[in-house]
């Protein structure tokens, strides 16, 4: 790919330094493209971005993916994966944070670390119904609030609310 | 003068909200005490569509987002499939997504500065403004037949290849252009009524700008040189030379100097990508049916509104797992509550117009 940066050796430092820190916690780890991936147990979670950017200065929240993994032979074998991706400016480093987190249950808020975690939480819990705790006012952004279901949920139809598509 | 607080409605229906976006306003008389965007009005669950369908018909819906700027949307999308495709586009087709893509920066800026403008009273900046947009649209009239859902980037490369005559048809427009900004230049920069509407109105400091993960001009104009293009190039943007403008008050006037100062440099982008025009092909070949192994990207692209990403996961099928799109209007309206803060009630309208939206990408 010609738009791919060179592997950063920085990354392999971050990556044994929070091994180290979150022994056991760390369940895989990439480093690959200019980026770090990692995938934590979800109790590490906010120890870990508390790490990530107050001592390894990733300064920026860029997005919260949500996956649903029903139907897909998903790593982890839990319902959702939450995927945070951090960015490092200047100086451009990204660090991408997985964590599966299966239904009924919850993460730990980022909103403390990150003020754009924010809607990008709400959105998650909108569309897919993952709770995220301590957040200020976890509540639906785009559906209505009477709204039923969770929309971007793999069982949840196409076209109408039951059946169908 | 009593004192009263009390909570405002403006929108869902209303000129300066630029879509469909409604602000539930607290004011204390006329001052600001806070901001709550409430959206959905526009949501057509493009994320929950695109899985329905193949990889090569997601990307005329991506023209349907930022509709003002939908080469960006094109580009964004395309090339975060390639990545996870591991598709080799041909430099001739990069630079010529340069070319399109910086035309759309021109567009998108242009309306922006239009709109802005008329916002806050100057009606005649519009009709400026617009002159200059129409000229750009007709380009992309001539390369692809539409002016607004423009679609011109497609999965491997382009529509079609930049011939002799819109190359010189690009060029006699970007001429006259900086004549026309000149001309809106004179009628805004010194007028005390515009300064009096945007300096020290809406501001952010650098860092809670970081904080809320704001992108883009209104990024820059804290003084901040974060830009994609420079940052992490992608479609051989650094084979250029260009500047990446920056403001110091993070004000509403910055986020204005930073976007007319960006349209000057997207000019000579395209004159540089215009110039070295490579030989080759314009496309990639692409399987018309596109599968692609198990696997996740996250690809980023400076667009006109800032930080536009894409995560996309692929399954082995023609179909995505789930594409997620990190909308830069999405995140850089949350700081409308923190910018508007404080300041007076009639200026909600000039710091929402600042901050460039569209309600197409924040609802997708």
């Amino acid at each position: 790919m010609p738009e791919d940066q060179a592997d950063r050796p920085e990354l392999r430092e971050l990556l044994a330094a929070l091994a180290g820190r979150f022994a056991g916690a760390v369940l895989a780890s990439v480093v690959d493209e200019g980026e770090l991936s990692v995938r934590l147990s979800k109790d590490a979670l906010a120890s870990a971005l508390r790490f990530l950017k107050e001592e390894a200065g990733f300064n920026a929240l860029e997005d919260i993916a949500a996956f649903d993994n029903l139907g897909s032979a998903a790593e982890g074998g839990q319902r959702f994966t939450v995927v945070y991706r951090l960015g490092k400016f200047p100086g451009a480093l990204r660090a991408r944070v997985a964590v599966d987190v299966g239904e009924g249950e919850s993460l730990a808020s980022a909103v403390p670390l990150y003020r754009s975690a924010d809607w990008a939480e709400r959105e998650a819990f909108d569309m897919f119904g993952v709770r995220f705790e301590g957040h200020p006012d976890l509540r639906r952004i785009y559906m209505p609030d009477e709204f039923e279901g969770h929309p971007l949920r793999k069982d949840f139809p196409l076209a109408g609310r039951t059946g169908g598509a | 003068m009593e004192l009263r607080e009390y909570d405002l409605n403006m929108g869902p229906q209303h000129p300066s909200t630029h879509g469909v976006l409604r602000l539930k306003l607290a004011v204390d008389n006329e001052v600001v005490l806070g901001v709550e965007p409430v959206l959905g009005y526009l949501h057509r669950g493009m994320e929950k569509l695109w899985e329905s369908l193949t990889y090569t018909q997601v990307v005329p819906l991506t023209d349907r987002l930022d509709y003002i700027a939908a080469l960006s949307n094109n580009l964004g999308y395309c090339l975060a499939v390639e990545k996870l495709a591991g598709i080799e586009v041909p430099k001739r087709a990069r630079y010529v997504r340069v070319v399109l893509a910086e035309l759309q920066r021109l567009a998108s800026h242009l309306a922006w500065l239009g709109f802005m403008a008329n916002d806050i009273g100057a009606m005649s900046v519009l009709l400026y403004a617009f002159e200059a947009r129409e000229d750009v649209l007709d380009l992309f009239e001539e390369y692809c037949g539409a002016r607004l859902t423009i679609h011109g980037i497609r999965i491997g490369g382009a529509v079609r290849d930049l011939d002799t005559p819109l190359v010189s048809r690009i060029r006699a427009v970007l001429e006259r252009i900086p004549k026309r900004l000149e001309d809106v230049r004179a009628l805004l920069d010194e007028n005390r009524i515009w300064k009096e509407r945007t300096v020290g109105v809406g501001r952010i400091a650098a860092a809670a700008a970081i904080d809320y993960g704001l992108t883009g001009p209104g990024l820059r104009a804290c003084g901040l040189a974060w830009d994609m293009r420079k940052d992490i190039p992608y479609s051989s943007y650094d084979d250029f030379a260009f500047d990446v403008p920056l403001g110091t008050n993070g004000d509403v006037y910055d986020r204005y100097l930073v976007r007319l100062e960006e349209i000057c440099q997207s000019i000579r982008i395209v004159g540089q990508a215009l110039d070295g025009l490579p030989g080759g092909e314009f496309t990639a070949k692409v399987p018309r049916v596109l599968k692609i192994a198990p696997g996740e990207v996250f690809h980023t692209i400076e667009a006109p509104k800032g930080v536009l990403g894409f995560t996309v996961r692929s399954n082995g099928t023609d179909k995505p797992e789930r594409v997620k799109m990190k909308s830069p209007s999405f995140i850089n309206l949350q700081a409308l509550d923190h910018m508007c803060r404080g300041n007076l009630f009639s200026d909600v309208v000039g710091i929402l117009g600042s901050l460039d939206i569209v309600l197409g990408e924040i609802d997708k």
